[in-house]
């Protein structure tokens, strides 16, 4: 099993460098895992969401078929899958070695993210304006839990392959970061296909009524 | 080769485990957390049996008991049986599966802090303006209605403590799928590490829906949200299914490694095999799965309707089958056996009745319509004191004798623990056994006390008489534990003399690298079988070679210890406290600057190189 | 092993001893003497249960005192080492199949009864004027530590005291107005849980021979801890013959204001119209709507069997309960509503709420 600290070159850089070595395919390996517990996390959350929707007071609070617009959440989505799709990049290019391309590629995920992010934000905003708050009623309170656990997931995954992006910067690609960069896209990825879930379940569903 | 090791003194001791990453050492640590917290849920335990030992008594006030009560069980759950089960767990199963240490050792030691200020932070709420009183459960409707903090308390230190056992799910995940020795198959583990292996399991599916459970109250209580507002459009039976999808499985996550740790002594004491070792893996495995289709079974009056409940009815009464199954394989394992009645022995062969009363009453409680009887009565607080008592309290106390030299190089005196053994028995039956009937007899539970002339007052008598005899029991037991460490008599590889898997290969306790050769394991009970050819060591699988050791680190404490500080921020800020606010940033400060210095640097551990074990074999432990 | 059987023998006789101290319970509050169809149907799938289980206690008992008492390591065959068995797999057969016939067993009677005992059909039966066809509904309200009970086609509300008709089935309509309570006559038949969010509907038979065994009272409990009091959220259950129930109704019906009879009385009617009118009536036809009865209906209360639900019914509980509520049931809502009342305030306005009679 080759050793963290290795230097390697594009010759020796082996095929699959995410999972190398033992720390390596512990990480993996532990990260799916989580990734499962996440599942079952917002798995908990639709069906938190299914049962409050339209859960309103009284007839004053706006529900699903008012609020949502296809435009604004459209755009949205194809920000994200164009993200986890430079996210694959990332990923091709950090396996053949090429960590310049990698890091590009990694910049404009953040970047497709953050734009994710600026959208939510302008969104929810527009709902709290339209009286949908995260206090105005239950469904207000589900909407933004859900939604919201999402966004500050995108969040978080943003800091998190930036702070690798900076740390990273100055010593290229070996065994020990190798994998961090790995699950890091993973994480994005996941990210996405709950992005999918809700863009389903709450806003095709909800626009449909 | 780390310096920590010898140093010497009570200062060093302490700072090693405060920054110890060992599997062996956290295990020690959940040990002593955990029997901390199993003290104090136990002294909790007396106070609620000495105020219904007599109709009308007023030993303590309606609020009071209602505190005590919901820190029973708790305490019970949360900070005794699942840290001692993980203290069992840290200790056996990387030595079970031949491994020099967990998958993730940095996120054990994080797992155990997590917990250990999530539980402090909770015990807390007695010291500040009372504890949580809406019982275990915490129903919705009842939390929200709930004036004082500590609710709040409860769910801010669950879900610290909630964070940590998740982790250390993972962790055992991982190491059970990646750091077996050579020859390990998955059908040649002990049956405590498939039982831990599945456990692990139902800890990360099950503990998510608790986490978005408590977040869900969180955000009403603190955030003034509305999940459970019903005039805002809430719905309270939302909290109920949440902490029961939770709930249940949380129910197997402590049975199996009782479990498992039984199919471990059976054997080993009846001499024997373990009888039908591959159904009872496949038996594991199915009550695992099942665990998870029958939370509902606790709702069955809540109006969910027949079909619901004649669903949930059957899957509850299948998960009798593969329970059976196990039942039967424990007695054939001593059918024919040479059976020695060592302590653990004792504990293991008194828990087949005990066990099998509780289990027949989880059936009768699983007839749903009959179930409207039972239901939050006594009843009910009979059958999962006879589940949880009678199956994971004995196996921990079974596992405490068992793995004791293990884990400490001592053995505990068997005289003491035969006497703990016998007054635990007669003190669990005379108190739970009882209970039945007052259930039966129109006893609801949870009522802090009750009226004269309804027929429960000799019941009621009986059942506190038999708590102060486990309360006996257990002062001996810690008796013996000082007795047994200031005596100090050091044992050998084997003190049980029929150990059959790979940690009893190996010193007591071991060194902290475990195995100085990776074993070759050639078969289920690897070291029985290399004892039957006359040898008393492993055959190796690698030859002598450098090891490679993960850093202590203190930072599992720092994180923790943010998280800890960050919930009386939060918990206060509702007051509108000006301090609170600025405490929740500091406390979530620490917590990610220890986060952040974890990743910006690099942890690579250290190597114990060859020529280290060549001077060890002169003289001394590393 | 004379040490073990002889302690095993202790625990025995010490359970024996107090079943037969206690037989099966209080015949008004016990679940083993059902006095209705529900909790005779549930009796009967207890018994079958039991039944069932003590076959598979027997075997496993059976089996267990051979193995103990037979494969003990002796001084004799200490160094012996018993064959390695892998498994059986005709036992393994046996003892899963049996298990799951024994279960079907089970299992069959367990669903056609979770149905029987939820069918409300006939509750749902309305007529024009919205009244329910041909049977009693009563609408039960659960609140901080007291009950209310409404029969909405009859248009009388009574609160603490239940009163229904013998050998006939009464529907039910449980909610809460609080937080979750849970509705349980335990003599009768299973609870039944009263949400905050909508209702729940079953239904419960009362038998007239059982009544008779209690003198027509059962106790009844909530059984889902709820705050302080829980342990005295109590009520009774008056049962009647469909006749006298017929009189009941209409004598409530036809309770119009209650007239104080002597002076104390009449100072007791002006203090509980100054201070308790606001959550408490005193007519069994309240039209305030259900937000608005905030407190127990007090039509009938000198004909209640308890104060507050647990104290003996006589004028000292009362003063007791009016001088210091929190005192009596820590945690209800009573506590500081109104001013204190003074020694004699306390006589008045006992007297008064003691003439709330029927029969007057």
């Amino acid at each position: 099993m080759a050793s963290v600290q290795e230097k390697f070159t594009e010759m020796t850089w082996p095929s699959s460098p995410e999972k190398a070595t033992l720390e390596a395919k512990n990480k993996f390996l532990g990260f799916w895992f989580f990734l499962g517990g996440e599942t079952v996390l917002f798995g908990s959350l639709f069906a938190t969401y299914l049962a409050l929707k339209d859960k309103v007071p009284d007839s004053s609070h706006p529900l699903a078929k008012d609020l949502y617009s296809m435009d604004l959440t459209f755009a949205a989505t194809m920000l994200l899958l164009t993200s986890s799709l430079t996210s694959v990049y990332a990923m091709y290019h950090m396996k053949n070695f090429n960590f310049q391309r990698m890091q590009a590629w990694l910049l404009i995920t953040v970047l497709l993210g953050a734009a994710f992010l600026g959208l939510e934000i302008y969104e929810f905003n527009h709902y709290v304006h339209e009286g949908h708050k995260f206090t105005s009623s239950a469904f207000g309170s589900a909407f933004y839990s859900l939604v919201g656990f999402h966004g500050g997931h995108v969040a978080f995954g943003l800091l998190w392959i930036l702070s690798l992006m900076v740390r990273n910067a100055k010593r290229g690609l070996d065994l020990y970061n190798a994998p961090k960069f790995y699950v890091a896209s993973l994480y994005w990825h996941f990210i996405d296909v709950v992005w999918v879930f809700i863009f389903t379940v709450v806003y095709l569903m909800g626009m449909v009524g | 080769m780390s310096t920590y090791a010898h140093k010497k003194g009570f200062g060093a001791t302490i700072w090693d485990y405060l920054t110890t990453v060992d599997h062996k050492k956290i295990g020690i640590l959940y040990l002593m957390a955990g029997g901390f917290f199993f003290l104090v849920g136990g002294l909790e335990a007396l106070f609620i049996r000495v105020q219904l030992a007599v109709p009308n008594n007023d030993f303590v006030s309606a609020g009071l008991y209602n505190e005590i009560l919901t820190m029973h069980g708790t305490t019970m759950i949360f900070l005794a049986a699942m840290p001692l089960i993980f203290a069992f767990m840290n200790a056996a199963v990387p030595l079970q599966i031949g491994a020099r240490d967990v998958a993730f050792p940095f996120l054990n030691s994080l797992g155990f802090w997590l917990f250990f200020f999530g539980g402090v932070f909770l015990n807390c709420s007695w010291f500040l303006g009372g504890a949580p009183d809406a019982g275990w459960t915490s129903y919705a409707s009842l939390t929200m209605e709930a004036h004082t903090h500590g609710v709040d308390f409860y769910i801010l230190g669950l879900q610290i403590s909630g964070i940590g056992t998740l982790i250390g799910g993972i962790n055992f995940l991982v190491t059970i799928v990646n750091m077996r020795a050579p020859g390990m198959t998955y059908m040649r583990m002990p049956l405590f590490t498939w039982s831990s292996f599945v456990t692990s399991a139902l800890i990360l599916f099950a503990f998510p829906a608790l986490t978005v459970g408590l977040f869900l109250l969180m955000f009403d209580r603190l955030f003034g949200a509305n999940f459970f507002d019903v005039a805002a459009g809430g719905n309270t039976i939302i909290w109920e299914h949440l902490f029961w999808i939770f709930g249940h499985p949380e129910v197997y996550i402590l049975i199996l490694p009782a479990f498992g740790i039984f199919s471990e002594i059976f054997a080993t004491f009846s001499r024997k095999r373990l009888f039908g070792y591959s159904s009872m893996v496949f038996a594991t495995v199915l009550i695992g799965f099942l665990g998870f289709m029958v939370w509902a079974h606790h709702m069955f009056t809540v109006g969910m309707g027949p079909i619901a409940n004649a669903i949930f009815a059957v899957a509850t009464m299948a998960i009798a089958v593969p329970t059976g199954i196990k039942i039967f394989n424990w007695l054939f394992t001593m059918w024919g056996g040479n059976i020695k009645f060592t302590t653990p022995m004792l504990y293991a062969v008194a828990f087949i009745p005990s066990f099998v009363a509780g289990g027949v009453t989880g059936i009768m409680n699983a007839v749903a319509a009959a179930d409207y009887q039972y239901h939050d009565s006594y009843f009910v607080v009979a059958h999962f004191h006879y589940v949880i008592v009678g199956g994971v309290v004995l196996a921990l106390l079974a596992g405490t004798h068992y793995y004791w030299p293990k884990m400490f190089g001592t053995l505990l005196n068997e005289t003491l623990g035969k006497i703990t053994f016998w007054l635990f028995l007669i003190g669990f039956h005379l108190t739970f056994f009882i209970q039945h009937f007052l259930g039966l007899m129109g006893m609801p539970r949870r009522v802090f006390t009750y009226l004269p002339n309804q027929g429960w007052e000799t019941g009621n008598l009986i059942s506190s008489i038999g708590a102060f005899f486990m309360g006996i029991a257990v002062i001996i037991l810690l008796i013996n534990v000082v007795m047994t460490q200031v005596k100090n008599v050091r044992v050998g590889n084997d003190p049980w003399g029929d150990g059959r898997s790979l940690e009893w290969a190996i010193p007591s306790p071991p060194p902290f690298y475990n195995f100085k050769q990776l074993p070759l394991v050639r078969g289920l009970d690897p070291f029985w079988i290399e004892k039957m050819e006359g040898k008393t060591e492993m055959t190796p699988a690698e030859p002598l070679g450098d090891i490679h050791m993960p850093n202590p680190s203190f930072l599992p404490v720092t994180i923790s210890f943010g998280l800890f500080v960050a919930a009386f921020g939060a918990l206060y800020h509702v007051d509108g406290k000006d301090w609170a606010l600025p405490v929740l940033f500091v406390g979530m400060g620490i917590t990610l600057i220890s986060m952040l210095l974890r990743s910006v640097k690099d942890d690579h551990g250290f190597h114990i190189h060859k020529e280290d074990f060549e001077n060890e074999d002169k003289g001394g432990r590393a | 092993m004379r040490k073990r059987l002889h302690k095993w023998r202790l625990i025995s006789i010490f359970a024996i001893l107090a079943l037969a101290l206690s037989g099966c319970g209080e015949p008004f509050l016990s679940t083993l003497t059902p006095a209705g169809e529900v909790a005779k149907k549930q009796y009967d799938l207890m018994i079958l249960s039991t039944v069932i289980m003590v076959l598979v206690i027997i075997v496993v008992t059976v089996i267990f005192i051979y193995v103990i008492a037979r494969f003990r390591r002796t001084k004799k065959n200490e160094n012996s080492i018993p064959r390695q068995v892998e498994g059986n797999h005709k036992l393994e057969i046996i003892w899963t199949v049996i298990p799951i016939l024994l279960l079907l067993v089970l299992a069959v009677p367990t669903v056609s009864y979770t149905f029987q005992l939820a069918d409300v059909s006939p509750m749902k039966q309305k007529d024009k004027d919205g009244k329910t066809k041909d049977a009693l509904v009563v609408n039960v309200r659960a609140n901080l530590y007291w009950w209310e009970f409404e029969y909405p086609d009859l248009g009388i509300i009574t609160s603490q005291d239940l009163f229904v008709p013998t050998d006939k089935k009464v529907y039910f309509n449980v909610k809460s107005s609080d937080v979750k309570h849970s509705f349980w006559i335990p003599a009768v038949g299973g609870k039944t849980d009263t949400n905050p969010e909508g209702e729940n509907q079953f239904w419960l038979e009362f038998d007239s021979k059982g009544s008779e065994k209690v003198q027509n009272q059962f106790y009844g409990k909530c059984a889902e801890l709820c705050g302080p009091s829980h342990a005295y959220m109590d009520f009774k259950v008056q049962t009647l013959s469909q006749d006298d129930f017929n009189q009941w109704t209409q004598d409530m019906k036809n309770l119009k204001k209650p007239a104080a009879v002597g002076d104390l009385a009449k100072e007791g009617e002006e203090i509980y119209n100054k201070s308790c009118i606001g959550c408490h009536a005193n007519t069994a036809n309240d039209a305030r709507p259900e937000k608005a009865r905030t407190a127990p209906n007090l039509a009938n209360f000198g004909d209640r069997t308890r104060i507050a639900g647990i104290l003996e019914h006589n004028e000292e509980n009362l003063r007791k309960w009016l001088q210091d509520p929190e005192k009596v049931k820590p945690g209800n809502l009573m506590t500081g509503k109104y001013q204190k009342l003074d020694d004699h305030e306390l006589d008045a306005l006992t007297a008064y709420l003691m003439g709330l009679k029927l029969e007057q």
